[in-house]
């Protein structure tokens, strides 16, 4: 359910053969990424090594984190002749090797196209290797050639969903039987930083918080005890999954997530609590009013002084952000929740560009959104004059071009430390959000006055050569 | 690409791999292999040519992260920055429309950019569903006439380094020789001063690295025709074939290059690197034989007296502070012996050194610098460097950037040596960046912070929230 009632933009389609400085990142990593939110996990991509080794390095350059990520490395023959053996070797040597608790197997564009069946190919190593079968094993179907990292995400988890939470049918699990315990579908578009605010928040309520995946807990850029691992050391335990259908409530946070969500609550029959995203103040008052419903407890008194805080800071930022013009570029969920935000502080969307189309994408404040590349989103926003450009690492160049500052959000942000501990969400992380915000808009110092150079003056010698420069005091003199 | 002619690739002469019994390079294995594909090694090896177009032909995951994260730098033209795609979708590769889509997309890169040349990288779903990319170049090139040049390297093909091979044929056998260099500007040349020609082969000019070593080339009349690839134009590519000699700088993965510009143009090669001060010098000392003109090595050897006497003087302090310090190194490669020297230069001890693709020429080498009973690591798994390097009571880690938090997780000051690296430690200005960068991780005070137990825990990473629970009972 929308927080607000927004016009839905009108959206406009990809209309040119090449795809100039993407935006895209494929639906493949999208999987890969939900999957590293599980503990003592190995994501194995079923294609050819490279699928593996850029998107190593995607994250890599993104987290500053060693990556467990394997490949079933297909070569020429397996390519042509088949590649289901392929993944019976590299699932039971990854068993063998590393023993994790689960094994995500996202599938890629040469499998897809490939033709390969990756449920088969997994039964197909259940049958010759039990030894194996209390590791678990999730295919998903993610071609890179539909969907973005957003889409892939939400299917990883749908595909985890359904594997690996069981049926209250058919082993007895009971919504309320732990009456501290809250489902919480967290999407592709939460940092690190938001989801340790979530799980505070929770907390706070005396609630128990089971995260579908947790990234907070398995890529927050912390030093374990163990110098290396080659699975994930941290993330959601599979286990617990078992008891996900025994919670109270699930929230889920993103609207792509809608169809893990519905699987979800068709196996359980927990009630859940749908959110858009979690900026503004707005979308936080009905996810506290929830918190405060699911767990009958009082909201504390120190959240409901961030509530204040945060219309302090609305107060303050109002003037810089009023009519400020903004591009943004972003996967869907992510998209509607900053031009949300903006939109809800007098500030205008101009230029909105997704990767792809989807249902999110109806949630966006802006008159349109374009489909596209940041070519595109260039184009848009130079014809626009958008004056601050929100988008991933990427934007640098685009930013420069268009000679407008840029601040970094999304994936991937590889020329700056620490973006993906960063907390929009929340009352606490939309103030620093605004704040940010405003103080860029602020360094444009829109309105300045330029000196004024006037030919009847008698000017010095020395300032009448060719390569001097104004000052202020010369001019008011 | 047709079986036969990955075969004939695979089967490099001048790679020394390729004379024991088992030849080529080794099969990927599922479930245990690192390190990327052929379209990725085919890319990194042309990419840095900075006036070409270079368009992915494929779904986005090709290009979608793998665009615009290298250190290579330009004097001029960003055009190589810029990512571009086809993009395949769905519908596409259903309905067979990648050939028309890339056709479109060329026309649209050379609408919008006007590059020198396009380069058109396939990937495996196009390659897989058949889309014919060198005909569709060849229309192209015949359409437009700008060259489009197909590089036919889909990631399934094999390894990395067989994409830089792949790369390196297609770029002499389709730009080499199709232009003749400019003359040589006037008032330059003049008695007892002629300019010879050079290429550069396997030099990215990582961090801007290259401009250490070019004004000595300046200095010395030696002209670049072409490095192949770094700050490349695709005008220079062409003349390679002009080159009086080629420099394999610091990597055999492109050594099929200096062998066909031996075969065809009988151009003269040798392998090199330009790190540390005795290899810089002896780089080019080597371009002086192999041309052969009394005048440049005279000019060679007092440059070489110069810069080596000037080098000294600037090493020194940096020398006091690295001298006894312990280094486990693992690259690949020509640089598991070039950065030895360069190491050994700046008075630093190398515990031992990674040989994974390095070839039995490399590791005589390395023997010759570190002794007959040097260590060398095959293996190069996260656990067992780290093992290594607390055996051998390392100072530092210096690997590629892979390994970088490998190192840190484990608490322990590393150098980034491979091509995402921010520095350029090239020639002989590049060694005080090196010590520089050397020291700033080594001497850091950070260590003793960030090995340092809680003050309330026991042991290293104890969770505080054992404390916290107790204090909270005392206190209710």
């Amino acid at each position: 359910m929308p927080e607000t009632t927004i016009t839905p933009p009108t959206i406009v389609k990809r209309n040119k053969a090449l795809a100039v400085s993407p935006l895209k990142a494929s639906s493949t990593l999208g999987a890969t990424l939900a999957f590293l939110g599980m503990n003592r996990c190995l994501p194995m991509l079923h294609g050819s090594q490279g699928c593996t080794a850029f998107g190593k390095i995607f994250f890599i350059q993104h987290f500053r984190e060693p990556m467990p990520m394997q490949t079933t490395a297909l070569d020429q023959v397996r390519t042509i002749m088949g590649s289901d053996d392929a993944v019976v070797e590299g699932l039971a040597t990854i068993c063998r090797k590393q023993a994790p608790a689960i094994i995500g197997l996202p599938t890629t564009g040469l499998t897809e196209t490939q033709g390969a069946d990756i449920e088969r190919a997994v039964a197909m190593f259940r049958a010759q290797h039990p030894e194996y079968e209390h590791i678990a094993v999730v295919p998903v179907n993610t071609p890179d050639y539909a969907g973005s990292l957003e889409s892939g995400f939400n299917a990883a988890l749908k595909a985890m969903i359904e594997r690996l939470v069981p049926k209250a049918s058919a082993v007895g699990t009971k919504s309320g039987r732990r009456k501290r315990q809250v489902n919480v579908l967290a999407g592709a578009h939460l940092t690190v930083g938001d989801l340790e605010h979530i799980k505070d928040l929770l907390e706070r309520f005396r609630l128990r918080p089971l995260m579908l995946p947790d990234i907070s807990d398995s890529l927050d850029g912390h030093l374990a005890d163990t110098d290396y691992s080659a699975v994930t050391i941290g993330g959601t335990p599979v286990e617990e999954l078992q008891h996900a259908g025994d919670s109270i409530a699930t929230l889920v946070i993103g609207g792509s997530l809608a169809g893990a969500a519905d699987a979800l609550a068709a196996r359980t029959g927990v009630p859940d609590h749908r959110f858009a995203h979690l900026m503004g103040l707005e979308a936080t008052d009905r996810f506290i009013a929830t918190l405060a419903e699911i767990s009958a407890e009082p909201v504390p008194e120190r959240i409901t002084r961030q509530r204040s805080q945060l219309q302090d800071a609305m107060l303050d930022a109002h003037f810089a952000l009023g009519q400020a013009r903004f591009a943004v570029a972003a996967d869907g969920d992510l998209l509607a929740a900053i031009t949300q935000l903006i939109a809800g502080m007098g500030a205008e969307t101009v230029a909105a560009l997704a990767p792809t189309n989807g249902p999110a994408l109806q949630q966006v404040a802006a008159a349109s959104v374009k489909i596209g590349d940041l070519e595109d989103l260039e184009q848009i926003a130079g014809a626009e004059g958008a004056e601050v450009l929100i988008t991933n690492s990427h934007g640098v160049h685009t930013a420069e071009r268009l000679g407008i500052p840029l601040l970094r959000a999304g994936f991937p942000q590889f020329d700056l430390l620490g973006g993906y501990t960063r907390q929009w969400v929340g009352y606490t992380g939309t103030r620093a959000t605004l704040f940010e915000l405003a103080n860029i808009v602020l360094g444009l110092h829109k309105g300045e006055i330029h000196a004024y150079r006037s030919t009847l003056k008698q000017w010095p010698d020395s300032e009448s050569a060719s390569g001097w420069a104004p000052t202020r005091d010369a001019a008011a003199a | 690409m047709k079986p036969k002619d990955i075969a004939a690739l695979l089967d490099e002469p001048a790679c020394e791999h390729n004379k024991k019994e088992k030849s080529g390079c080794a099969k990927p294995k599922p479930g245990a292999t690192a390190g990327g594909c052929s379209f990725d090694g085919a890319q990194i090896a042309l990419l840095p040519i900075v006036d070409v177009a270079h368009i992915v032909h494929g779904s986005i995951a090709c290009a979608g992260s793998a665009w615009d994260n290298r250190g290579t730098r330009s004097t001029g033209p960003s055009l190589f920055k810029l990512g571009m795609t086809t993009d395949l979708t769905e519908q596409d590769v259903i309905m067979g429309r990648g050939e028309k889509r890339l056709f479109h997309g060329i026309k649209q890169a050379l609408d919008s950019y006007d590059p020198a040349a396009v380069f058109v990288y396939n990937t495996c779903v196009p390659a897989l569903i058949g889309d014919d990319v060198d005909a569709v170049c060849k229309a192209a090139t015949e359409r437009w006439g700008t060259p489009v040049v197909s590089v036919d390297a889909a990631g399934f093909y094999g390894t990395k380094n067989l994409g830089n091979r792949i790369a390196g044929e297609v770029m002499v056998k389709q730009v080499c020789g199709t232009r003749e260099p400019d003359p040589v500007p006037e008032g330059i040349e003049r008695d007892g001063f002629k300019v010879h020609d050079i290429t550069l082969v396997g030099e990215y000019n990582i961090a801007g690295e290259l401009w250490h070593v070019l004004p000595h080339f300046d200095e010395l009349g030696l002209r670049v025709l072409c490095t192949l690839s770094g700050d490349a134009r695709f005008r220079e590519v062409q003349t390679m074939h002009r080159s009086q000699a080629t420099m394999m700088v610091c990597s055999k993965a492109m050594i099929n290059v200096a062998r066909l510009l031996k075969e065809q143009y009988g151009t003269p090669w040798f392998e090199g690197s330009f790190y540390g001060v005795a290899d810089m010098s002896k780089a080019l000392r080597d371009f002086a034989r192999l041309i052969d003109d009394p005048d440049l090595t005279r000019r060679t050897e007092a440059l070489v007296a110069r810069e080596e006497a000037r080098m000294d003087a600037a090493l020194a302090p940096w020398r006091e502070r690295l001298a006894g310090k312990r280094a486990l190194l693992y690259t690949g490669g020509v640089k598991s012996w070039s950065v030895v020297s360069a190491l050994q230069d700046l008075g630093m001890t190398v515990v031992a050194t990674g040989t994974r693709k390095s070839t039995e020429d490399d590791k005589a080498r390395i023997r010759e610098l570190m002794g007959d009973d040097a260590p060398m690591i095959e293996d190069g798994n996260p656990r067992s460097l780290l093992d290594l390097y607390g055996r051998h009571g390392a100072d530092v880690m210096i690997a590629g950037g892979r390994n970088q938090y490998t190192a840190l997780k484990a608490r322990i000051p590393f150098l980034d040596i491979n091509q995402e690296r921010e520095f350029g430690y090239a020639g002989y200005d590049g060694m005080l960046e090196l010590a520089r960068q050397l020291c700033v991780t080594i001497e850091s005070p950070i260590w003793s912070a960030v090995r340092s137990a809680p003050p309330w825990a026991g042991a290293v990473g104890a969770p505080p929230s054992a404390h916290t629970e107790q204090e909270a009972a005392s206190h209710a």
